[in-house]
């Protein structure tokens, strides 16, 4: 045998690049929730403003949804991604230069887009806020992410497909149509553009992208990174491969449907508004359907959730994906919307998905794969992680459940009329009614913050090795071939060829 | 399992199969609900007497858009009693028509802004901007004073027109020669107040319910 050694070059896995996201995502994290706190403090004490234009709260909020969803949460989907996809078909990630630009391209097009907004160099389009050039620089970022990942499919030596990867291929796919839908506009200068929808139909088309930045961004890429860091971290097979196949296709294709959810009662004609509501309703199905799939994975681990912390995220962030996707059906019941829609409520259900659901199935993978990728045997403060979990879930509910408050006394006084069928109260009472509520709300989100900052001690000394250069690439496994395998079986790649 | 899960097991072993199946399941739900809109967008801009915005009520929408106020404000009255009962009749497509991007938002830290032209004087307008709690004290808005330091360019603000028109929005030469005079010494401050000053006062009454019943 050790003539076959001699001959074959070792592949292997290129965890490099995962190593690079994982720190962009440590970082943006941090960033992206640091200006969310201040934005927070700003609403609940407006003197925060100082007067300055870029840091007012009115430019700098798009900085926060941003930084978290695209900056930290792009970083984190596209680096597990990256590792998700080599591990799953025994191979090298392809095209090393090119995944290094979608790194490198990734935070460039982050960077510009943060550096931009506070000026007002804004499209207004939330969640698609970077003007023109920005975009054009995401999409061929984009472009290239797709390249490489299904580079890497193609060069697999599993043949089936592990369903992570469908989840991650939906992904890229569905945010790639997205985001050059919504953006399409003819600039006036570097600076500046008119979308090339006016009105109702832009409206639409927004919250189209909208909502399925969401479905596809914020909940299918993470699914991918539940389906894969889950089973590893419980170490049983998942509950049910056949269940998640009818979810996935469920998902995928109900989710861009209920849009138009975000626009009951305006201008938008009644029968979107009503397919929207429809099939929001059928979406609770699949939703459920992938967070209990993930939740019974647990079975005959429960016992984990006493010792290991990175478990614990991952169960609390399947439990509220289950009660985030039950609320967004609620909410998407015109009887309920009129009440919630345009209060706090929306808030509370956002940060529900986005610090319940998204930051923790993130953290908790993170915390799976770090040591790997960092050539450790575990994280390297056991405490910390503990630590982080208690502040993040405390912070967590503090947050969602002062918003819900504030959301249904908003509701609820905007539609209070007196015995003589006038309104009981002006505006300006609804806001007075939850300042106390905005003041718990930045209280919760210094929590979260917090917890941000002892993962990144965590994962800065867990990163020793890797910052002196004595981690070891590690080899991938490859399958033994078949008599006569068809097609023949991949040579190996050397790590830099 | 048997035969129709081997049709599936292919769809599992062949990325371009998959990823060829995943773009079609996406794209369904935004083909039905988006084309017919479009579609109907021409109806929708019909109504006659409803202009796009003059250089200056431009000028200050581009600056509102730039200040993110749609984060806080929204411009769409729903269709809901208690709604008409504190902003005025509710909002329908043509009031919008000429809104890109549209500004009817998703929160609301301060009211709707649909149809606050006219309610408020220049005078409130000016000194709420500048420092909004001189006038609400327990507001939580931030304050934009530069807006009065800023003057407009009128330059920019016809290539800006240009576009607009390039895209379908009904400018005339006339429009685009005057536009330069009608800037002269203006400021970003008042640029935003002819734009609020304008929100909902354009359309005549009848014509909009005309365009409800359109619509709707």
């Amino acid at each position: 045998m050790p003539t076959t050694e001699a001959v074959l070059p070792k592949e292997t896995y290129n965890d490099q690049i995962v190593r690079l996201f994982l720190l962009g995502a440590a970082v943006w994290g941090i960033v992206g929730m640091s200006i969310g706190v201040y934005a927070a403090a700003e609403l609940a004490w407006p003197a925060l403003n100082f007067d300055v234009p870029w840091l007012t709260f009115s430019r700098i909020r798009a900085n926060h949804t941003f930084g978290v969803i695209f900056a930290f949460g792009g970083s984190a989907l596209m680096g597990t991604c990256y590792y998700v996809v080599q591990r799953t078909g025994h191979t090298r990630l392809a095209f090393t230069a090119l995944a290094n630009f979608t790194f490198y391209g990734w935070q460039l097009a982050c960077l510009l887009a943060m550096a931009t907004m506070p000026f007002g160099i804004t499209q207004s389009k939330e969640y698609a806020e970077p003007e023109w050039p920005i975009d054009i620089l995401i999409a061929v970022v984009w472009v290239s992410f797709g390249v490489v990942f299904f580079g890497t499919l193609a060069r697999r030596r599993i043949r089936h497909i592990y369903v992570a990867n469908w989840y991650y291929g939906a992904f890229i796919i569905a945010v790639g149509l997205l985001h050059i839908v919504n953006n399409l506009a003819l600039p006036v200068s570097l600076t500046k553009s008119y979308p090339i929808y006016s009105g109702a139909v832009d409206a639409m088309v927004q919250w189209w992208y909208g909502h399925n930045a969401v479905a596809f961004f914020l909940t299918a890429g993470f699914l991918g990174m539940m389906y894969y860091f889950v089973p590893r971290q419980a170490q049983q097979p998942l509950w049910s491969y056949r269940f998640s196949i009818v979810n996935f296709w469920a998902l995928i294709s109900v989710y861009m449907w209920a849009g138009s959810h975000h626009l009951l009662y305006s201008a938008l004609p009644d029968w979107v508004q009503s397919v929207g509501m429809a099939f929001s309703l059928v979406l609770l199905m699949p939703s459920w359907g992938s967070a209990a799939n993930g939740l019974f994975t647990f079975n005959g681990s429960w016992h984990k959730l006493r010792t290991d912390p990175a478990a614990k995220f991952m169960v609390l962030a399947l439990v509220f994906y289950a009660a985030s996707t039950l609320e967004g059906s609620m909410m998407a019941v015109k009887t309920v919307n009129s009440l919630s829609h345009y209060t706090d409520w929306t808030i509370a259900h956002v940060h529900a998905g986005s610090i319940g659901w998204v930051a923790m199935i993130t953290i908790g993978s993170l915390y799976a794969m770090a040591p790997r990728a960092l050539g450790r045997p575990a994280m390297h403060s056991h405490g910390a992680m503990e630590l982080h979990f208690w502040l993040h879930t405390i912070g967590v509910l503090v947050y969602v459940i002062a918003m819900w408050a504030a959301g249904v006394t908003e509701g609820l006084m905007w539609r209070a009329t007196g015995p003589d069928g006038s309104l009981a109260y002006p505006f300006l009472d609804s806001l007075i009614a939850v300042m106390l509520f905005y003041e718990l709300r930045f209280l919760g989100g210094v929590f979260v913050l917090s917890g941000m900052v002892v993962m990144a001690w965590n994962l800065w000394h867990t990163a020793a090795d890797a910052r002196a250069h004595l981690v070891h690439p590690i080899p991938v496994p490859i399958p033994e071939p078949i008599a006569q395998q068809v097609p023949p079986p991949l040579p190996a790649m050397p790590a830099y060829g | 399992m048997g035969l129709r899960y081997q049709h599936f097991e292919s769809i599992e072993k062949h990325a371009g199969k998959l990823g060829i199946l995943i773009a079609i399941m996406v794209s369904l739900g935004g083909l039905a609900e988006i084309t017919p809109l479009f579609m109907e967008a021409h109806k929708v801009r019909a109504p006659a007497g409803v202009m796009p915005y003059d250089a200056l009520r431009l000028a200050g929408k581009d600056i509102y858009v730039r200040e993110g106020c749609y984060l806080c404000h929204s411009q769409m009255i729903r269709t809901l009693q208690f709604e008409t009962q504190r902003y005025g009749d509710y909002s329908v497509a043509s009031d919008s028509v000429y809104d890109r991007p549209f500004q009817w938002g998703s929160k609301r830290t301060g009211p709707d802004l649909a149809r606050v032209g006219g309610k408020y004087s220049d005078d409130w307008q000016r000194l709420h901007l500048e420092d909004p709690r001189a006038v609400v004290p327990e507001s939580n808005m931030p304050a934009y004073p530069w807006l009065a330091r800023e003057r407009i360019d009128a330059d920019d603000i016809v290539a800006r027109m240009r576009t607009l028109r390039r895209l379908g929005d009904p400018y005339t030469d006339a429009d685009l020669a005057a536009a330069p005079k009608a800037l002269a010494g203006k400021t970003a401050m008042d640029a935003m107040i002819a734009y609020l000053q304008g929100l909902g006062v354009s359309p005549p009454q009848q014509e909009r319910t005309a365009a409800a019943g359109g619509a709707r």
